[in-house]
């Protein structure tokens, strides 16, 4: 389909951890990518589980005060049952199998996918100094580490959009 | 439906250039439809697509991902050998329909 103002670059924001907030980045970064668009991921925050080695793949999804949540079935999960011990961990079992399903990777996984394609990936400099992470601690894909001022940078041109997740 | 000559065979396709009956699909047809995308195919190019056209076949979704695990090119090869939109273009010249995933 031939457009007037195409997209031709997307830089993505996660400043969240939870396996929702993750995978949006990714499957909108991973999209990017499949149509030729360039892609910048950038992490900060809490996101920063999502490209720190030991935690990509271990993320959780929300159990307590998430109102969308529904039991198998369809019926809404009364937030008190979030507070079990293990409901958590149960929840986001499920999600990762549901997701399988659909052939949808990993983390880690993903991020090799998303950087075999071409699109970055980058790690916010106030993140890294609150948590006290080493760029050894973050995994191989993350091209550098940015201030806001040079995400910006990188970030700009015509055809280019920012997307906060 | 839209009708399109390649290597002097009438083939259908919609409005996109994919081919909507796989079967008219033929390795001549291959080339001259790589050569609308700019791509010259080589042997790589058409073991993926035979890998492709085996998926689609067996009625099993393609993605990304599933090119890793294809054996026959990891996902870097394949952005290299489809450049651009590689999923996009690899099943638009092995003659099978727009994968409706998104991943």
């Amino acid at each position: 389909m031939e457009q007037k103002f195409p997209i031709k670059k997307v830089s993505l924001i996660c400043a969240k951890g939870s396996i929702e907030d993750v995978y949006a980045t990714l499957i909108l970064g991973n999209g990017a990518v499949m149509e030729g668009l360039e892609a910048n991921l950038f992490f900060t925050f809490f996101g920063m589980d999502a490209i720190t080695k030991n935690r990509m793949d271990k993320l959780h999804t929300g159990v307590v005060g998430n109102p969308a949540l529904r039991l198998p079935g369809g019926m809404r999960m009364p937030t008190l049952l979030g507070i079990i011990p293990g409901m958590e961990a149960f929840t986001s079992w499920m999600m990762k199998g549901q997701m399988e399903k659909l052939d949808i990777p990993p983390v880690s996984e993903f991020l090799d996918l998303i950087t075999a394609g071409g699109g970055k990936i980058y790690a916010c400099k106030t993140a890294v100094d609150m948590f006290k992470l080493k760029k050894e601690d973050l995994s191989d894909h993350v091209s550098r580490i940015l201030t806001v001022g040079e995400f910006y940078e990188l970030a700009g041109g015509e055809g280019a959009q920012i997307i906060f997740t | 439906m839209a009708q399109k000559t390649y290597a002097d065979v009438k083939v259908d396709v919609n409005e996109e250039g994919y081919f909507t009956n796989p079967s008219q699909w033929t390795k001549e047809i291959a080339v001259e439809i790589a050569k609308e995308e700019g791509i010259v195919l080589t042997g790589q190019h058409y073991a993926i697509m035979e890998f492709l056209r085996n998926r689609f076949n067996g009625g099993e979704a393609l993605s990304i991902r599933s090119i890793n695990h294809s054996g026959v090119i990891d996902v870097k090869t394949f952005y290299q050998l489809f450049p651009g939109a590689p999923l996009k273009k690899a099943t638009k010249i092995a003659g099978i329909p727009k994968p409706a995933s998104c991943v």
